[in-house]
């Protein structure tokens, strides 16, 4: 019995279906909101639904040079990757599906595969867009992954855990201790631009420079399954923030649970949607410049913030 | 990251996102700095001078005009100018005020759009949809005015063709007031926004001594220092009547090309301001004979661009014989290697579109001559397919299939 | 211009505003844009004001009218719409002011035959899209 009720939390709720269907919905807020803030109309509710299906009804070329096993591969990683994240996440109470001491870290570790297979498409796909944006990738990593590791992992300090659950259980009893943590919120923040490869840090997709990067190749279905990822990696993010930084509203009850849980999601993926309008596109070595020189010392703060609450307080 | 032994070639071009026309640069890369760009144009070429010469002055009009869709007006006034002189027609007040009128409104609309177009090249889609958001305004007075957003048929010999009414003259007003405000928060903009100066400055340096030496003209020769504006050096139309600045800055990269411009649209309201206020009365064309005498005349023009040049040869028929255009892009593209030295791949979009390039006006018809001989030969289109063939056979290309219409196979 | 303190997001409260406004966006086919009265659009031909002189032939750019006589001072336009630029030129050089321009600018069709209007003589002001034989 217990096998089928993990089953059926891993595939439909709060897995796989409704983990898509929310990375779906974040897609269209995140893409309405960027055209009302420029005046626009923006599409209508089901329209990532219908780029789905309209790239699922596609031919998929792969293209003769490419390596077609890792090609082809490498959004299914992606997703599985991303999906297998969200399994560890509390969302509107302290008991995601799976937890165990340590499970921070594996989620930080599985929410790095996508950029991985991005590296892995790209180069794969043989072709010179392909490659710049694939090396492009694993270049933005260094500067926006040692700053969102540490300030994610800051809260963990204070909270004496390592597991996410553990957190939201320890910040749960001590109400209002997480607003300690909003300079490493901001952190995250910023840093999550990065890692979804939104503007002003969206070099590796670069459409002026390099096409369209790592997926320049990529068509039909397997294009789909990447923007299933990207879009789903934008939620588990964006939920991982909400857990670890505004872990607030966790002992309510589960309707109203969910309410806050989507609300804080919304908030964040809003918050992206207008960093996203007002920046333009920050070069590779401007933004490696900008991360190492004011994002790394802010998270640095963030941790000592941390440990001097943790001793006095 | 770099790999600095190894150099890619990375094509951008003919087809690509960052250009708006066709245009081919082989890009020669080590890790992400540019060590070379070569270039090759000629994918718009239509054969617009050719059409010229098989087609009466007053169809010409119109040929003209669709050299370009953004600066038409400028190819449609130098070339409807040259003719008048060759036919020695003196044109009415009231036709020299309209058509700066409606060639300032162009310049309006030509720096909107070239603005949102830099913003698009480097990621800043916001910027883009304002900016084209305002410049519906002028495009709709246009199209009150003249009767089409582009290509207006405003010119014809002797004058214009259609009269401002004297309602329409607030309106105008209206339209250039409001524009400046926006262009006012633009300004702005770009003098504030982090990002923005960051990916502007220091971009595509054309210093003030290549500038000259490669020709540039427009607004990338006055980014560099280069006082030089064909409105105040030679004016045409109605220039003369009118006070305005010639803006230059000297940065000498793309933030002071986007500085000239933006400069550049405050001077254009102040010119307009004083066109309506000054509009004389007075017949809006004069009748130009059909015939137009045997001489030549060169026009020049300021296009939003840069210099605009057109040459015309009258032979006494009503068909001229020989219509040259050397559209402001052609002398601006041989800086752009110059400006992409040592540069990085993510600058190149901004830094070509920093030149505003329009290669629809640039693809005319250039003479070679061999190397060796001297000699410039032409061929027949038969001559051309065979030798087409020819080259690509010599490279492994099979052509079993193919029937060469009007001659043997090479 | 005088240096100005630099902020990130200088853009921030424009975006924003706009979040409060309406969309610039015209919702066409839903929203139709007017063009002006002036607006240069689809030539119309009036049979009983032509004289079959043919000057607009002469000067027209694009070589999109012909003018067919059908009978004893009667003549019919054809004008190619896929061809035609819009410039107003013939109804310009028209003595008998026999063309009109209108503001009709959704002409798009599916098949290229069905650009080509023929003005004819008796109905004077009907236009009928079909393909015309021999022009």
């Amino acid at each position: 019995m217990s096998a089928l009720l993990n089953l059926v939390s891993i595939l439909i709720f709060p897995g796989l279906l409704f983990l898509l269907v929310l990375g779906l919905a974040g897609q269209f807020v995140d893409r309405k909101l960027y055209a009302r803030l420029q005046n626009r109309v923006g599409p209508p509710w089901y329209q990532p639904v219908a780029d789905v299906f309209k790239l699922l009804g596609k031919e998929a070329v792969v293209p003769e040079e490419a390596d077609r096993r890792m090609f082809t591969m490498a959004p299914v990683f992606a997703l599985a990757a991303v999906i297998a994240a969200y399994l560890y996440i509390p969302l509107w109470n302290t008991a995601p599906v799976f937890s165990f001491p340590g499970d921070l870290v594996v989620v930080l570790y599985l929410l790095l595969i996508p950029t991985l297979t991005f590296f892995l498409g790209g180069w794969y796909s043989r072709s010179i867009f392909s490659t710049l944006g694939a090396v492009r990738s694993i270049t933005q990593l260094f500067a926006y992954e040692i700053p969102l590791l540490i300030a994610l992992l800051s809260p963990a300090l204070l909270a004496n855990s390592w597991s996410i659950a553990g957190m939201a259980a320890y910040y749960g009893a001590h109400p209002w201790r997480w607003m300690v943590n909003l300079l490493g919120f901001a952190v995250g923040i910023v840093t999550l631009l990065g890692k979804l490869e939104r503007v002003p840090f969206d070099a590796p997709e670069a459409e002026t420079e390099i096409v369209a990067g790592s997926f320049t190749e990529y068509s039909g279905r397997y294009l789909a399954f990447f923007r299933l990822a990207i879009d789903s990696e934008a939620i588990v993010s964006s939920s991982l923030l909400a857990a670890v930084f505004l872990p607030f509203g966790l002992g309510l009850p589960a309707w109203l649970g969910v309410i806050v849980y989507l609300a804080k999601v919304a908030g964040i993926l809003s918050i992206l949607a207008l960093l996203r309008t007002v920046f333009a596109r920050l070069r590779m070595d401007q933004m490696i410049n900008f991360c190492w020189r004011y994002v790394a010392p802010l998270a640095f703060l963030q941790v000592i913030i941390d440990l001097v609450v943790k001793e006095f307080v | 990251m770099a790999d600095s032994d190894r150099v890619v070639t990375v094509p951008i071009g003919p087809q690509h996102p960052a250009l708006k026309e066709p245009e081919s640069f082989m890009v020669d890369l080590r890790g992400e700095k540019i060590d070379a760009v070569r270039m090759r144009f000629g994918y718009n070429h239509r054969g617009i001078e050719k059409g010229c010469e098989q087609r009466s002055y007053t169809q010409d009009l119109y040929l003209v005009e669709r050299v370009c869709g953004i600066c038409s007006y400028s190819h449609s006034t130098a070339f409807v100018q040259a003719v008048e002189e060759i036919a020695g027609l003196e044109l009415p007040r009231r036709a020299r005020y309209i058509r700066t009128l409606i060639a300032e409104l162009e310049r309006i609309h030509s720096h909107l759009l070239w603005l949102g177009v830099a913003g698009h090249e480097i990621g800043f889609d916001t910027l883009l949809m304002y900016t084209w958001r305002d410049r519906e305004q002028v495009m709709i007075l246009l199209a009150r005015l003249t009767g089409n957003r582009v290509n207006y048929g405003m010119n014809t010999l002797g004058g214009v063709r259609r009269d401002i009414a004297p309602e329409m003259l607030p309106e105008i007003l209206k339209v250039v007031d409001s524009l400046e405000e926006r262009t006012k928060s633009y300004i702005e903009l770009a003098q504030t926004e982090q990002t923005l100066i960051q990916r502007l400055s220091h971009v595509g340096k054309l210093s003030k001594e290549d500038a000259l030496r490669l020709g540039t003209v427009g607004p990338t020769a006055r980014a560099s220092g280069v006082d030089r504006d064909v409105r105040r050096d030679d004016p045409y139309a109605a220039y003369s009547d009118v006070s305005f600045k010639v803006v230059t800055a000297d940065q000498c990269d793309v933030y002071g090309r986007t500085v000239v411009r933006l400069g550049e649209l405050m001077e254009t309201y102040s010119i307009i301001r004083q066109i309506v206020k000054n509009m004389p009365d007075g017949p809006i064309a004069i009748k130009a004979p059909r015939r137009i005498p045997e001489g030549e005349a060169v026009s020049r023009y300021e296009a939003p661009r840069g210099e605009d040049v057109h040459y015309v040869r009258g032979n006494g028929s009503e068909k001229p014989e020989r219509v040259k255009v050397r559209a402001p892009t052609l002398a601006n593209f041989s800086s752009v290697s110059k400006m992409l030295e040592d540069g990085y791949l993510a600058d190149l979009p901004i830094v070509i579109a920093a030149i505003d390039p329009c290669f629809s006006c640039t693809d005319r018809m250039v003479s070679l001559r061999d190397g060796v001989s001297k000699d410039s030969r032409t061929m027949t289109w038969e001559e051309v397919s065979r030798m087409g063939i020819r080259w690509h056979r010599d490279r492994g290309l099979d052509f079993s299939g193919l029937r060469i219409r009007g001659g043997a196979g090479a | 211009m005088r240096e100005r303190p630099r902020r990130l997001g200088a853009m921030l409260e424009a975006v924003l505003g706009s979040l409060f406004r309406k969309p610039a966006t015209i919702r066409y086919p839903f929203e139709k844009f007017v063009m002006p009265k002036d607006f240069r659009g689809q030539p119309k031909f009036h049979s009983e004001k032509c004289s079959g002189c043919r000057l607009c032939i002469r000067d027209c750019p694009a070589q999109a009218i012909t003018i067919a006589k059908v009978g004893e001072k009667k003549f019919e336009a054809s004008i190619d719409l896929g061809r035609c630029v819009y410039c107003a030129q013939c109804a310009e050089t028209c003595p008998r002011k026999a063309i009109d321009i209108s503001t009709e600018f959704e002409l798009a069709q599916l098949e290229r035959g069905k650009l080509r209007v023929v003005f004819h003589a008796e109905a004077a002001s009907a236009a009928c899209p079909e393909e015309s034989a021999g022009s």
